[in-house]
This record gives structure tokens, C-alpha cells and sequence, in this order.
């Protein structure tokens, strides 16, 4: 058996290309539905994690989907809440209230609208730098700072994603003055400023150019927003800075202000249900969404569909395994003038069919080991499962 | 040490019959087998060597006859005891010279590839030029060498008849002269037999026989 498989492993390796080639698509074969199943539990295992730490969001009335994937993955659009809701909640002292506004993208990537508890709920501290202080300021997510290839001290502009939305992005040069410490979760992949920092670019809020106009100071960017009833007549800001700082303010009524989602962290059962009892009318503008439930179901749905995609891919499978064979037996047809040379030297018809299934067993081997390696990295790189299942739905 | 007698063979879809009523070799002789195209001489040596069977008569390779071989025991017979150097050659494009050489040894199990089988198989290499292209395929070799990786791969197991079919074909006068010298030193050294086929009539000299196939045959159409 040692000089069959020896002989195999020469002839595989002659035809490296050919054998590579024959080698990805058994290992395919065999792979994909060990990988859809493992992309599924684990994505499911991480989202829920995620959804656990989450105890309960506020969003607008509509596509509960859409506020909880918007307020946990900043992955889609949800109809916004009312800034004031956050007042709502707090007053009534059952829980922490967290507003999150994750409508926009600065190159492709999320940009949060937070508070600074928002920072301490996640658990992100700063690798670099230090969290963002001033309105103007940003953090970036360890992913994030590594794709814009930004650091501390640099500065990032803020563009529309659409030239047509007029209603778009107000271009702000953003101060970078962190980089978070990786967490292998979504929270790697964005850009984070302050609430009103996003509402200036969102164009509530704006700068002046004479000094003797300008607002009084706002100080921390992480303050309670206050409503500043400053006159008409100002101009968008390209660059905050500590001079034009104070010139800054918003206008209307910041209560009325959109954010997302409102992350509602009871702070117990009782208050929990207190809270709960308080969003039962449906004649509310806004509800109370349980994102573990939400996610649950969203990934009972997937299961579903995957029931059938594995019986497509089962299908599919079956056809490849049988141009594969295919593929063999055209390889041995064609390879018949150097069996019959093996024959000729003294070999026996069993030694040949040795020949040939040991170069079958090392190709199947060598897939299962191939795939075994991809496998381990998916399991590995566990955290870019969720998105990649977002991607999907 | 090869005996035929009342031998006649025809290929299935052949019209064409060989026969041939005596013919053999003695121990230690070098002979020389010559024929014009067609006449049969490949034949014949797949005959001795046990790679075709008669339809009639018999042949005896050092007193065994093949035929009364059942078909492992005749591979192991051809293997053991004769060399056999094809006219196409017949290396494998995927193995190093070194591997074909002992190729016989990993396809065989009555062969066993030992660290004495290697030895002589890279004293073979050096004897015939071949030694600092060991580790090269086929594929890079001249026509001249592969010939040569033939040849050692025939004499490897020492076999007591040596059969060449066209074995300096395609090679310049030195390296015929080469691969001759090689062969007779071989089967001086394994007190073997030397069968050749050849066209080259400027090699019928260094042999002790010569035998034209059309004076033994009485090969017709049926």
C-alpha cells in the first residue's frame, strides 16, 4: 500500500493544477452544507448573544426587523423615534435609556449617533486615543480604522452617500480621536460620534460665522442636548473646531429630534414589567421591541429557507459528485496508454485498481483536510458570521 | 535458455499468422534479431516473454514455459527473470528517473525495494550517464536518455534474459555503442541472454548471432 500511494501522490502532484483543481471541488462538495450549517448555529449563537445584551428597544411603530437589525448591526433603515422618548423612560427611573441614531454611512461604513453610556453598555474602551469629547469628534471601530486605514489625530470627512439626497449628509471633516479595542463583534465596523454631532450633519443643528452671533458653548459633546432657540441666517460648518465650537447650536425642539432606536435597559423585573405595561397601547407612536424574540424569529425564517436550500444543494451535489465520477473515468480512458505500460511491466489488474483508488482516497483526503481547514477558520473568524448572515436576509 | 519450437500465433483481427518452427537462445549468448517491419519480431519477443500466449507450441524461458504459468505467477516470472525494453519505452511522465528506474519494485510485491535495490539502481544511473539527472521527469530528457532510463529500469531486477526491442533506436553512434556496452557488461555480470531487435546493421558485428526472423518463420495469410 505504501508504493500505491507513493505512486499517487506523484502523479497528483505532477498535475498539480488538474489535482487542485479536482481537490476544491470535492472539498466543496463535501463542504457546503457543513458550512451553511455551521454559518447558521453559530450566526444564530452570536446575533443571539448579541440580541441578549440588548434587553429591549424603542423604535417606531412598523417592521420590528428593521429597528432591532438597525439598533444592533446598523445594517438597515427603521422609521426614526423621537428623541423625547429617551425623557419618557429615564423619568419614570425603572431604566437606562440609550438613544442610537444609525441612519447614515460614512464610506461604507455605519456612523453612530450615541451617548457616552453607550461606550460603557458595549464595553468599548479605547486601544488609542481617547473617546470622542467634543461635538465634532469621532472614535473609529477597530475594523473600521483598519479599512479607512485611519488613525488618531486624522481626520475623516463625512460625504453623502447620495449626490441626488439633497436631504443627505451635511460634508463635516470629522476629528479622530480614538480607535477602539477590537471586540470580534459588529461594534469593530463603525464610526462613532456624538448624537449631536450626526444631527449637524443631518443639517438640525448648525455654526455661524460671526462670533458675536454664535451660541453659547455646548462644552462635552456628551451632554444632555438642550434646544437653543438661536436666530436663522447660519451656515453649515466644514470643520468643527475650538474656535467655531461655540458658534454651534440646533434649533426647534430637540425632543422631537430623530434617533433610531432608544436601547432601554430595565433595571429590574419589576421595573421591566412596570415599563412593559407602559408601551401595551397600540395606539402608541412607538413600541417596545424584545430583540432576542426579534431575532428568534428572524432566524426560525432562515432555518426554514435553509431546510430547502439544503435540499437544493443536496441536489446539486449529487449532479457534481456525478460529473466528477465522470470526470475519472475520462481520466483513466485517457490514461489507459500508461495503465496498459503498468500491465506491461509486470503489474497486476488489482495492483492498477490500487493505483487508482489510493489516488482517489488522497484526492478525499486531502478535500476533508482542506475543508476541515476552512471549516476551523470559519469557526475561528466566528464574528464575521452575523454579518455575512445579515448580508443574506 | 529460450527454446521455441512449433510456435504459431496470430492477433485476432489479423489475417496474418507467425510460425515458426525452431528457434532459441543459449545461456549467456548475445544475439541479434533482425526483420524487415512487420515480419513479427515484437511479436515474438512478447511471445517469450510471456506478454502474448501461443495459439501453438511451445516456448521455454530458462526451462520454465510460461504457459504453464497461471497469469500472476507468469507476471512475477516476467518481471523476476526477464528485462524487458519496450520500443515506445514506455516511462511514466510523472515520476523522477530515479522512480522509474524502480518502478518495477513499488508495482510488483514479489520485488522488494530495499536500500541494496536503490544502490543498484543509482550504480546503474552512473553507469549509463544518467546519475545528475536522478530527480529530473521524463519530460526533460533527450530521447538518448529516456532510452537509457529504460534500459536500467530492464536490468534493475538482474533479470537472466535481457530483451530489447529497438533499444538504440533514435540514439547517436556513441551513445549506441554506450548503451551496447551496457548491456553486454550486464548480462556478462547476471550470466544472462540478450535478445535485440534491430535495424542498425552497423551493431550486428558486436553480437555472437545473428538471427533473421524470415529465415525462421513460415509466416502466411490464412
Amino acid at each position: 500500500m505504501r508504493h500505491d500511494f507513493y505512486l499517487a501522490w506523484q502523479y497528483l502532484r505532477h498535475y498539480r493544477w488538474r489535482s487542485l483543481t479536482l481537490l476544491v471541488c470535492v472539498s466543496l462538495i463535501g463542504i457546503l452544507p457543513l458550512l451553511l450549517n455551521e454559518v447558521l448555529t453559530q450566526g444564530e449563537r452570536l446575533m443571539l448573544q448579541r440580541a441578549k445584551t440588548t434587553p429591549w428597544l424603542i423604535g417606531a411603530r412598523g417592521s420590528t426587523a428593521d429597528t432591532t437589525l438597525a439598533a444592533l448591526y446598523f445594517r438597515d433603515t427603521a422609521p426614526p423615534v423621537a428623541y423625547g422618548e429617551i425623557n419618557r423612560v429615564e423619568q419614570s427611573g425603572w431604566a437606562t435609556a440609550l438613544p442610537i441614531h444609525a441612519r447614515y454611512r460614512i464610506h461604507q461604513i455605519p456612523l453612530l449617533g450615541i451617548t457616552a453610556d453607550y461606550f460603557d453598555f458595549r464595553h468599548l474602551v479605547p486601544a488609542l486615543g481617547d473617546l470622542p469629547g467634543f461635538i465634532g469628534d469621532c472614535v473609529l471601530g477597530a475594523r473600521a480604522a483598519r479599512r479607512l486605514g485611519l488613525g488618531v489625530g486624522d481626520k475623516l470627512v463625512s460625504t453623502p452617500d447620495n449626490f441626488f439626497d439633497l436631504a443627505g449628509l451635511v460634508p463635516l471633516k470629522l476629528h479622530i480621536t480614538g480607535v477602539l479595542a477590537a471586540t470580534d463583534t459588529v461594534d469593530d465596523e463603525a464610526v462613532y460620534v456624538d448624537l449631536k454631532t450626526v444631527w449637524i450633519m443631518e443639517g438640525l443643528g448648525h455654526g455661524h460665522d460671526s462670533a458675536t452671533t454664535r451660541a453659547a458653548p455646548t462644552g462635552s459633546a456628551f451632554t444632555t442636548p438642550e434646544t437653543d432657540p438661536a436666530s436663522a441666517g447660519a451656515a453649515d460648518a466644514v470643520e468643527i473646531t475650538p474656535d467655531n465650537l461655540d458658534a454651534f447650536h440646533f434649533h426647534g425642539d430637540m425632543e422631537r429630534y430623530p434617533v433610531t432606536a432608544i436601547i432601554v435597559a430595565p433595571h429590574d423585573d419589576r421595573a421591566a414589567t412596570l415599563l412593559g405595561g407602559r408601551y401595551v397601547d397600540e395606539n402608541l407612536p412607538v413600541r417596545l421591541i424584545q430583540p432576542v424574540e426579534v431575532i428568534r424569529h428572524l432566524m426560525h425564517n432562515i432555518f426554514r429557507i435553509s431546510t430547502l436550500f439544503n435540499l437544493v444543494l443536496a441536489g446539486a451535489s449529487g449532479a457534481a459528485l456525478l460529473a466528477l465520477m465522470l470526470v475519472f473515468a475520462l481520466s483513466l480512458q485517457l490514461r489507459q496508454g500508461e495503465l496498459d505500460t503498468i500491465e506491461l511491466l509486470g503489474c497486476d489488474h488489482l495492483t492498477v485498481v490500487r493505483l487508482v483508488m489510493a489516488e482517489i482516497l488522497l484526492i478525499l483526503l486531502l478535500a476533508a483536510g482542506l475543508g476541515s481547514i476552512f471549516l476551523a477558520y470559519i469557526r475561528h473568524e466566528s464574528g464575521i458570521l452575523a454579518p455575512v448572515l445579515l448580508d443574506a436576509l | 535458455m529460450v527454446e521455441v519450437k512449433q510456435l504459431i500465433f496470430q492477433y485476432p483481427d489479423s489475417t496474418y499468422q507467425l510460425g515458426i518452427d525452431y528457434f532459441c537462445i543459449k545461456p549467456g549468448e548475445k544475439l541479434a534479431l533482425i526483420g524487415a517491419s512487420g515480419s513479427g519480431k515484437t511479436t515474438l519477443l512478447k511471445l517469450i516473454a510471456g506478454i502474448l500466449s501461443p495459439e501453438a507450441g511451445m516456448v521455454t524461458v530458462a526451462g520454465t514455459s510460461p504457459e504453464s504459468l497461471d497469469a500472476a505467477e507468469r507476471r512475477n516470472f516476467r518481471i523476476s527473470r526477464i528485462g524487458f525494453i519496450f520500443q515506445e519505452l514506455q516511462l511514466l511522465d510523472y515520476l523522477t528517473v530515479l522512480d522509474n528506474i524502480l518502478h518495477p519494485y513499488r508495482i510488483n510485491r514479489s520485488l522488494q525495494l530495499d536500500r541494496a535495490v536503490r544502490g543498484r539502481a543509482m550504480e546503474l544511473a552512473r553507469q549509463t550517464g544518467l546519475a545528475d539527472k536522478l530527480g529530473q521527469k521524463p519530460g526533460r530528457l533527450s530521447q538518448g536518455e529516456k532510452q537509457r532510463v529504460a534500459v536500467c529500469r530492464a536490468l534493475l531486477p538482474m533479470p537472466r534474459l535481457v530483451i530489447a526491442d529497438e533499444a538504440t533506436s533514435h540514439l547517436d553512434p556513441a551513445s549506441k555503442l554506450r548503451i551496447l556496452d551496457l548491456l553486454f557488461l550486464a548480462v556478462e555480470r547476471f550470466s544472462a541472454s540478450l535478445l535485440v531487435v534491430t535495424h542498425d546493421h552497423e551493431l550486428l558485428p558486436y553480437f555472437d548471432r545473428v538471427v533473421d526472423l524470415s529465415e525462421l518463420t513460415s509466416r502466411h495469410e490464412t
